[in-house]
Order: C-alpha cells, then structure tokens, then sequence
C-alpha cells in the first residue's frame, strides 16, 4: 500500500465512476420493478434529478450534533469499504488501498455507517425513527453472523484475509470461483446479502406505508442528499464485495459492471416476487436457513 | 393575558408546566412549550442571486416532485390510482413521501375540517422550503357542497398560499396529472414562490388560522 498523489487522484477518480454507477444501477433497478409491475416508471436518470434537488432545497433544521454527524458517519461507512476494496484484479490503479486484512476492517465498516445513523436517528427524536433503528440493528446482527461465517469459511479456504488474495486464488476459470469450490459459503452469503441491501423481503427498516421510512424519517435536504449518496455508493461496494469474494473478480470495467448489476438484481429479483417479512420473521428466517448453510460450509471445510 | 391562558387551557398533560425531580434529588421547573419547541420567526428564503443557477435547480425541482402522503377529504381517493399502471406519475418525476421534512408539494384533496386544518399546518410548516400546494377540489375553492357546513372552511388561501387549483368535484386523476403539469410550468417559470409569500404574510395567516382553530395546543410556528 503506498499513498502517492495520483495513487489518491485514481481513488478518488473510482468513487467518482462508482456513485454515478450505483446512481444509474438504482435507476435502472426501478425501473425494472416498475416494469414488473405493468408500469412504466421513472427516467433512469431520476436518482441524479432528486439528488440535485435535495442538494438545492433552501432551508435546513437541525436537532443537534448527532443529527449532523448521523449522515456523515453514513458515508463514511459506504466510502471506507470503497477505499479497500480491490476493484479490477491486478491493476494497479483501481486496487484503491487493499491490503492484507482489508476484509474484516470492511467487515467493520459495514457496521459502522450503520451505528452512526442510529445515533443520529435518535437525536432526530421521532418515535418511527427508534422503531426503525431498533429494527435495522436487530436485523443487521442476525444478518452478520451468517456472513462471519462464510467469511471465516473462506479463510480457511484460501488461508488468507487479503480480498486481493482470495480474488487472485479463483482466477482460471468458472471452476476455480468460490461459488463452485464453496457452494455453502456462496449461499449463506448470498441470502445474508438480501438482509444487506435491503429490499422486499427484509425491508421493514424503511418501510415507507408503515412506519414512515423508518431511521431518516427527519433527515431531509442536504442530509438525505448525503444520505442517497451513500446509498448508491454502498450498493455497488456490497455488490463489488461479493463479486470479489465468490464470483472470481472483474477483469476490466464492463466485467465489473455486468457482475455487480446481477448481484444486485438478485436482490431486486427476490424483492419483486417476495412480499415484506415482519422483524421477528425475519430474524427467524436468518437464524434458521442462512444460519444454518454457514455451519454447514464451516463444517465441511474443516 | 387572556391569550396565554386560553392557550394553557387547551395544553396536553405533558406540555404543562410542571415540577419535575431530577435523578440527583433536586426540583427543577419545566416549561415544554419553552424548553422543546423552537420559537423563533421563520425568515424569507431568497432564490439564488445568479439567473442561470437558480433555473437549473428549479428544473431541477419541477422534475422531482416529491408529494406528502397526507390525504384530507374525500379527494385523497383519487391520489392512489396516480401510482398504478394506468396513471403511472412516476414518469413526470412525480413521488410519493411519507414525512413532509422530505415533501416537497402538499396536495389538500377536498374538504378540510377544522381539526384536519390543525394538522395540515403543522405539517406544512415541517416542510422545506420552497413548497407548494396543490389544492383538489371544489371544496378548497370556496367550500363547494360543504359550503355551510358548521365544521368545515371554505377558502382554503385564507389559510395557506395556494399554487394550483385543480377544479372538480371530485376532479378524476388526469386532472390531478394536469395540475402537476401546470405546477411543473411554474415552478421553471420561478413562480412557485408562495413559501416566502407565507412568511412574508406570517401574521395575517396566523390570524386567520388561530380564529379558526379554537383548541390552539401548539407552538406558533412549529419547525
């Protein structure tokens, strides 16, 4: 890992490819649940029009420090696992700043952003926030220890925490991906994942027609400009993470572009066709079948 | 004098003023209504003084309209058919919001009853500025078939600035797709200005709405 200018210029020229693409991907995917439902949806570029507007609204509130803090915290979760997560195999420019235990420090930082939009949710002082907080965290925890496990599964795999190592070792082929070498991991992971990005199944955290959208019910302008940002930085990370761990890597930027538009699909797939789970389903449902997948691949790989 | 007590009168339990002990055994004095809400005057939110800026972003604005899931009459049944196939407002920018911190457009859909005024000021005012209201219906123009009703008013911009009218009773969907159409045309126009028309008229609105509105229990401006 070394920090030169253009090593940063070339980080910061990668978050900028990422947000417009997390931008045009959330675009797309609406426009895709919208087509499922006979409608014909939104302009794909409608993300970047409510951006522009929320950035422009006139007038703030605020209801303390936290409150401010709670947005940034946010982003900074979505753009610390940005910053170590090898985009392109072997390339020198897009690697960012990878090293050899980036994964469990991204581990963490998918924590992170979300402790400190709890925090800042709770200053807002809107019960429907509280609700929303409790059930995110509750389930975010339940989401995670699937997750750990076929991490640690694959550590033990590959004998290693280094993305760009357990990339590296699946080169050669669709055979060598960890989806085939570890298909138990690949699926706890992968159910765990539709927890992470929070769609259908698992979206009672923002459940908009019921309690009204759960942690930023108070954010509004700038701070939910900031809030959508992250979001659409967050998707393609999660999704690029996941490419990285069980589907062999990108070697260029139309690769990385096709693989974490399906892994994103996946989760907009399942969102369409299963209705919304309540917090204690849910929680079940993830203790029950992905939790009991991630034994199995910690088992089977001892 | 007469004000303040007619205002303690009608005060939730725990807006009152009251003694309350604190863990560490002393007795301090409370004021909600002081201590929770915020009382300062709103001020006058000026556009941007550069003239290209300001119309990017109203472009900007008239394309992502994001409205307050908050239905008041009769007329909020026509607002649910605009998110299905057959209306489709998605397509025109148009979204719907569950928290009025993140509306932009509050559309008052037909009659308004004293105790719904009430909540649809509280609510307009927790909206960012610039806002707008879209007012559906005869009723909000001057009462329409609940123009004597003892409970019901019937000039809704005696209360708050209206942008656009949509006349009906009840007017169907289209019409409502043709006022967000028309409020679109205004707002890139820079016409859409009537939130600072509210803070600049404060006084006389509050008027109104306070002759109105006998059980006022809330701060005047709630932010």
């Amino acid at each position: 890992m070394e920090f030169t200018v253009s090593k940063i210029l070339w980080t910061l020229l990668g978050l900028f490819i990422v947000l417009n693409w997390g931008l045009i991907m959330g675009g797309t995917m609406r426009k895709i649940v919208a087509r499922v439902g006979k409608r014909y949806g939104i302009p794909i570029y409608q993300p970047y029009i409510d951006l522009i507007k929320n950035y422009s609204i006139r007038s703030q509130i605020t209801h303390g420090v936290m409150f401010y803090l709670g947005p940034v915290f946010r982003l900074s979760g979505g753009v610390g696992i940005f910053l170590f997560l090898p985009l392109i195999i072997g390339s020198n420019h897009w690697s960012n700043f990878s090293f050899s235990g980036d994964l469990v420090l991204i581990l963490y930082f998918q924590f992170f952003g979300m402790l400190g939009m709890a925090l800042g949710a709770g200053e807002g002082g809107h019960p429907y926030s509280v609700i929303g907080v409790s059930r995110g965290l509750s389930q975010f925890t339940t989401m995670e220890i699937p997750l750990t496990l076929a991490v640690i599964s694959m550590a033990v795999q590959y004998h290693t925490l280094s993305i760009a190592d357990i990339v590296a070792a699946q080169q050669g082929g669709i055979m060598h991906w960890t989806m085939v070498t570890n298909p138990f991991a690949t699926a706890a992971a992968m159910l765990s994942l539709l927890g992470a990005l929070g769609h259908s199944p698992f979206n009672l955290v923002k459940a908009p027609n019921e309690i009204p959208i759960g942690p930023p019910t108070e954010y509004h302008s700038t701070f939910l400009g900031v809030l959508r940002t992250n979001a659409a930085i967050l998707h393609v990370v999660e999704a690029a993470l996941f490419m990285n761990l069980f589907f062999g890597g990108a070697e260029n930027w139309g690769i990385f572009i096709l693989k974490t538009f399906l892994i994103y699909f996946w989760s907009v797939f399942v969102g369409v066709v299963f209705p919304r789970f309540r917090i204690e389903q849910s929680i079940r449902w993830f203790v029950k079948i992905p939790l009991v997948l991630g034994i199995i691949a910690i088992i089977v790989i001892l | 004098m007469k004000e303040t007590e007619n205002k303690d009168k009608f005060l939730h339990e725990e807006n009152k003023k009251r003694e309350v002990t604190a863990p560490d055994g002393s007795i301090i004095q409370i004021d909600p209504m002081q201590d929770y809400f915020c009382d300062a005057r709103p001020q006058v939110q000026e556009p941007y003084k550069i003239k290209i800026v300001e119309k990017f972003l109203n472009w900007a604005r008239s394309e992502s309209i994001w409205i307050l899931g908050f239905g008041t009459g009769c007329g909020s049944i026509e607002i649910p058919p605009l998110v299905t196939p057959r209306f489709d407002m998605f397509r025109y920018g148009v979204q719907m919001r569950p928290t009025p911190r993140q509306s932009n457009a509050f559309i008052i859909s037909g009659y308004l009853s004293v105790k719904t005024l009430k909540r649809v000021i509280r609510s307009y005012e927790q909206m960012q500025s610039p806002k707008y209201v879209l007012a559906l219906g005869s009723c909000t123009i001057n009462g329409g078939m609940y123009w004597d009703s003892y409970n019901t008013i019937n000039r809704l911009d005696q209360y708050m600035p209206v942008d656009v009218y949509i006349a009906g009773c009840m007017p169907r969907p289209e019409a409502l797709l043709a006022g967000f159409m028309k409020l679109k045309e205004l707002i890139k126009a820079g016409k859409a200005e009537k939130a600072n028309e509210y803070i600049e008229n404060l006084d006389w609105y509050k008027a109104n709405q306070k002759k109105i509105i006998k059980d006022w229990n809330m701060p005047d401006y709630n932010w």
